[in-house]
């Protein structure tokens, strides 16, 4: 660009003007550079180095990774994860569904019991797990009401239970999210052309008919969606699991979210910790790194 | 030089080149208008000459000035947006006004420019009025108040009356024009609607695939279209294109083409054309509908009005006149006949084409062979 | 967005066309309101043992209405319960805890809306990539930074303060904001910018004047998502704070899992709605805003 014609101050003028837009920009991009990007180098280096209680950069090779994998209490952390996370991804989309097309009937009320499918996802892990803590309580809560009333052989305590547990933090998970996920399916009912469906029913086609070879085929995105959201949640789960069992009884219900907080600030080995650290970000980047860019690709 | 000079330009998105050298000159009060299909780099040419995208290569100046490098707002042009672009949350005066205030002029005056150029187009009324609460023709009106409020050197439409119907379309234009032959104003008009480049403008540029394909006044580009783009482009129904042969008849250069039934048929050319040097040649010939017509609605003040039995196909009654469909060079041609002819589909009927209105083409390189 | 949008447009879509008969509607029904129960089911034992004494839960009367309506436990919760060492109740930390969303949210709303206004208005060449970085940073488990991040908070001299989780939960919201806002102006006309740099106007001016009178929604949309993220955070908030800058659900965690003494299960409940209240009050305000904010987070484009 020639600027021969303009003096020095107004060139100055020209380039800040250009460049505003960048550097309003920049602040934030530099934050996100160093707090995202250099903390997640900083963090995958230190899952190769000696650091205990606090980081140490003698450079150990992969041996942090061996013996993470060779941890049982990481091997259950793994386990439960994947249980939680299958479950949870199930279910809620499962229910997300069913609920959506209830609701996509003509349903009187419809807004209000919306909004009541949806409340959970406005609450805190915190206050969900505490409430779900109390009301699975064997001493106090469901087994103890039902006995109340007369069933006195009634067991349920889940919460109790080593085996049983992980199960526990589904429910309140479902619990959470199924409404999320439902309000994701009946945005996707609402933007089917209601033509193919008109056109659909003129062939012939049974409600049933046309909710499995329509509609449900045609929700692939909002499944697309639920999929991604719900597993970069299981995956990383942290609050619930502390709300709700602490991760116990034992060991049983630690996700590989509080094995690494354990790891590193409790049991000051974080080392480990970062390896820890650095698998969940590998899961989560192999989520949603092929997302966002389907996502962001230009749509030309 | 003229008042807005458009010399050499070019504009690529990195490798793509998707404006040509183009060199064009528009002298003041003059109405330029840049018609094409879409794509065809009209709208890129308006932008760079807005200000609005860089200009790759070449130059664009105003009144002499080099505008390359300046700023949209300091280039003392208005536009017109088509879809009018008007502030969302400000109402017609403050639309209209904000130009001015953003360029340091006091209220009282704004306020006057603003009053004075609403009852030039009567939308005084709307002046408290919100674009969402004005409809189609209004907030056109007020698309153009706010370009005229700012008294520009140059202003530049971008397909302003495509969003309105077909009706509206036409009002307008009649208004566009009577406001441009009242206020003599310079004006830069895209379109693709190559009607309103011929009713609105002093000079169009016909333009496709990035060149400008014919710079002219109307009656130019109507009568003696560059080449073929040109020709099938401007005038509705477009000008009908078929082959024929340059022969020599009685001396006299004309063109000889096939007919349905294996036969042929020969038309002299206009005395004095030139395609005489051209025997044997193989032409596109390009002739517009209201050049062939019924025998009796020919121009009676042509010179070379030829006849020609051919059979007809379809006919299209469109009110005043009647299209009539049939066969030459083996191509369809349409015809235009008076509404009252009686013709049927499968006739075979006498056609007048008048060879003065004839235009031909080298089919290799569809450019004009002038004659 | 624009099937966010249509959640809230009933009657559009597979409803119109589906013709149900009124014996599977009397079903349908039956469904939503059993649902309906399950999901009011928590709420309701929170909100009923939040109101009796002790006595009537550990009695087994969870989910009975109460027998003697009681304030103590609020007041308790409030005031006077034991919160890891202190017996504060938990005003203080949810005093924090406003302290700690009104400026991380305001001002990652206020860079959100720039950034989205660079990114779709002042397009430059990579910017796609700039924004994609912004937002992967939103999606990364956090566990990742903590322990950098404690280290830095240190050298910046805010370790264990308010204003040091304020700058923690602005690094890690600009994402989102960034996401609302650029999805929303880019569905702005680029035109209306065009001809307002044709008026004259500069970057700012254009900002100010054309584009924020139209944010409202959005804005609105950006404020309550990350009101409700940051005010819900716990892994930040317990990894970042001292005793006296807790946030409410630190604070509430440690009140439920003391070890010490006798398990006020009354108290705990009215704590954790204590700690629902604010973000329950605003989606019931406005729900409509909670909503598209949370599809705009999982459905873009």
């Amino acid at each position: 660009m020639s600027v021969s014609e303009t003096s020095g101050r107004a060139g100055r003028a020209d380039w800040l003007r250009d460049a505003l837009p960048k550097l309003v920009l920049s602040p934030s991009f530099a934050l996100v550079l160093i707090f995202v990007y250099g903390f997640i180098v900083f963090t995958f280096y230190l899952s190769f180095t000696d650091s205990r209680i606090l980081p140490s950069f003698g450079l150990v090779g992969w041996q942090n990774y061996t013996r993470l994998f060779s941890l049982r209490a990481w091997d259950i952390a793994v386990k439960n994860v994947l249980i939680f996370g299958s479950l949870y991804i199930l279910i809620c989309c499962v229910l997300g569904l069913a609920l959506a097309i209830l609701l996509d009937q003509k349903i009187r009320a419809e807004g209000f019991i919306r909004t009541i499918y949806l409340y959970p996802m406005a609450l805190s892990f915190i206050v969900t797990g505490t409430a779900w803590k109390w009301f699975l309580d064997p001493g106090i809560g469901l087994e103890a009401v039902v006995r109340s009333w007369g069933w006195t052989s009634f067991e349920f305590d889940w919460i109790k239970s080593s085996d049983m547990a992980i199960y526990t933090i589904v429910i309140a998970a479902v619990w959470q999210t199924s409404g999320f996920v439902m309000a994701m399916f009946l945005a996707g009912l609402r933007g089917i052309d209601n033509e193919v469906m008109k056109a659909a029913q003129i062939d012939g086609a049974s409600n049933w008919a046309l909710y499995r070879r329509i509609v449900i085929p045609q929700l692939r995105p909002a499944f697309m969606s639920a999929f991604v959201v719900l597993a970069h949640m299981a995956i990383k789960s942290y609050d619930l699991i502390i709300a709700l069992t602490g991760g116990g009884p034992g060991t049983a219900t630690e996700l590989p979210a509080t094995f690494m907080y354990s790891y590193t600030f409790t049991r000051n080995q974080m080392g480990i910790g970062a390896a820890s650290a650095t698998i969940m970000l590998m899961a989560i980047a192999a989520i949603m790194v092929p997302y966002l860019w389907s996502e962001l690709r230009e749509k030309k | 030089m003229g008042f807005l000079d458009i010399k050499n330009a070019t504009k690529s998105y990195g490798p793509v080149r998707v404006l040509h050298e183009t060199d064009i000159s528009v002298e003041e009060g003059e109405f330029l208008v840049l018609v094409g299909p879409s794509g065809c780099g009209k709208s890129t040419l308006l932008n760079m000459i807005a200000g609005l995208e860089d200009v790759t290569s070449g130059e664009i100046a105003i009144r002499g000035r080099r505008m390359n490098e300046v700023r949209p707002a300091d280039r003392n042009i208005a536009m017109v947006f088509q879809s009018y672009a008007l502030y969302p949350n400000m109402n017609v005066a403050q639309n209209m006004a904000f130009g001015l205030e953003m360029h340091g002029v006091p209220k009282a005056e704004r306020d006057k420019a603003v009053k004075d150029v609403a009852e030039l187009l009567q939308i005084t009324p709307l002046l408290n009025r919100k674009p969402g609460q004005l409809s189609g023709g209004q907030r056109q009106r007020v698309a153009m108040g706010r370009a005229l409020v700012r008294q520009p050197d140059v202003f530049l439409f971008d397909e302003p009356l495509s969003n309105l119907d077909a009706k509206l379309r036409v009002d307008m234009r009649t208004e566009i024009k009577k406001l441009h032959q009242k206020l003599k104003t310079t004006i830069v008009y895209v379109t693709h609607d190559q009607i309103e480049a011929l009713t609105l403008s002093t000079r169009i540029a016909v333009m496709y695939g990035g060149y400008v394909q014919q710079l002219g006044t109307p009656k130019e580009i109507y009568d003696n279209p560059a080449n073929m783009f040109v020709a099938g482009f401007m005038g509705s129904p477009s000008m009908n294109l078929f082959p024929a042969k340059v022969e020599l008849e009685n001396g006299q250069a004309a063109a000889r083409i096939s007919l349905v039934d294996g036969k042929s048929a020969i038309l002299p050319f206009a005395p004095g054309n030139a395609m005489a040097s051209q025997e044997g040649r193989k032409i596109i010939l390009g002739i517009r509908p209201e050049a062939i017509t019924d025998e009796d609605g020919a121009d009676r003040n042509s010179q070379a009005i030829h006849k020609l039995e051919s059979v007809v196909e379809v006919t299209e009654p469109a009110g005043s006149d009647t299209f009539v469909v049939t066969q030459l060079g083996g191509k369809e041609v349409t015809a235009r006949f008076r509404a009252d002819v009686e013709v049927r589909p499968g006739d075979s009927f006498p056609f007048a084409v008048n060879m003065e209105k004839a235009v031909a083409f080298d089919p290799e390189t569809e450019m004009r062979i002038s004659g | 967005m624009a099937t966010a949008a249509a959640t809230t447009n009933a009657g559009a879509g597979s409803a119109q066309v589906i013709r149900t008969g009124a014996g599977s509607r009397y079903v349908i029904y039956t469904l939503l309101i059993l649902f309906c129960l399950y999901y009011l089911l928590p709420l309701y034992v929170m909100v009923v043992n939040s109101l009796k004494p002790l006595s009537e839960i550990q009695a087994g009367g969870m989910m009975a209405l109460p027998d003697a309506l009681t304030f103590a436990p609020w007041a308790s919760a409030w005031s006077s319960a034991q919160v890891g060492v202190e017996a504060t109740g938990l005003r203080p930390y949810f005093l924090n805890s406003i302290l700690m969303v009104v400026p991380a949210v305001a001002i990652s709303t206020v860079l959100g809306a720039l950034n989205g206004y660079v990114l779709t208005k002042w397009r430059f060449r990579g910017d796609t990539i700039v924004f994609g970085l912004l937002l992967f940073g939103c999606f990364i488990p956090f566990q990742m930074v903590l322990i950098p991040m404690a280290r830095m908070l240190g050298l910046m001299g805010i370790a264990g303060t308010v204003p040091g989780l304020v700058f923690v939960h602005l690094v890690y919201g600009i994402g989102f904001s960034t996401l609302y806002f650029r999805n929303y102006y880019q569905q702005f006309p680029t035109e209306l910018v065009r001809a307002a740099m044709i008026d004259g106007a500069g970057f700012f001016t254009i900002f100010r004047r054309i584009m924020l009178p139209s944010s409202g929604p959005i804005a609105v949309v950006c404020i309550i998502w990350q009101f409700t993220n940051i005010w819900n955070d716990f892994l930040f908030g317990a990894s970042f704070s001292d005793f006296d800058s807790q946030p409410m659900t630190v604070a509430l965690n440690n009140l439920v899992q003391s070890s010490t003494g006798v398990k006020e299960y009354n108290v705990h409940f009215a704590g954790a709605i204590m700690a629902a209240l604010p973000t329950l009050f605003v989606y019931i305000v406005a729900g409509r805003f909670f909503v598209r904010g949370l599809m705009a987070g999982s459905v873009k484009g």
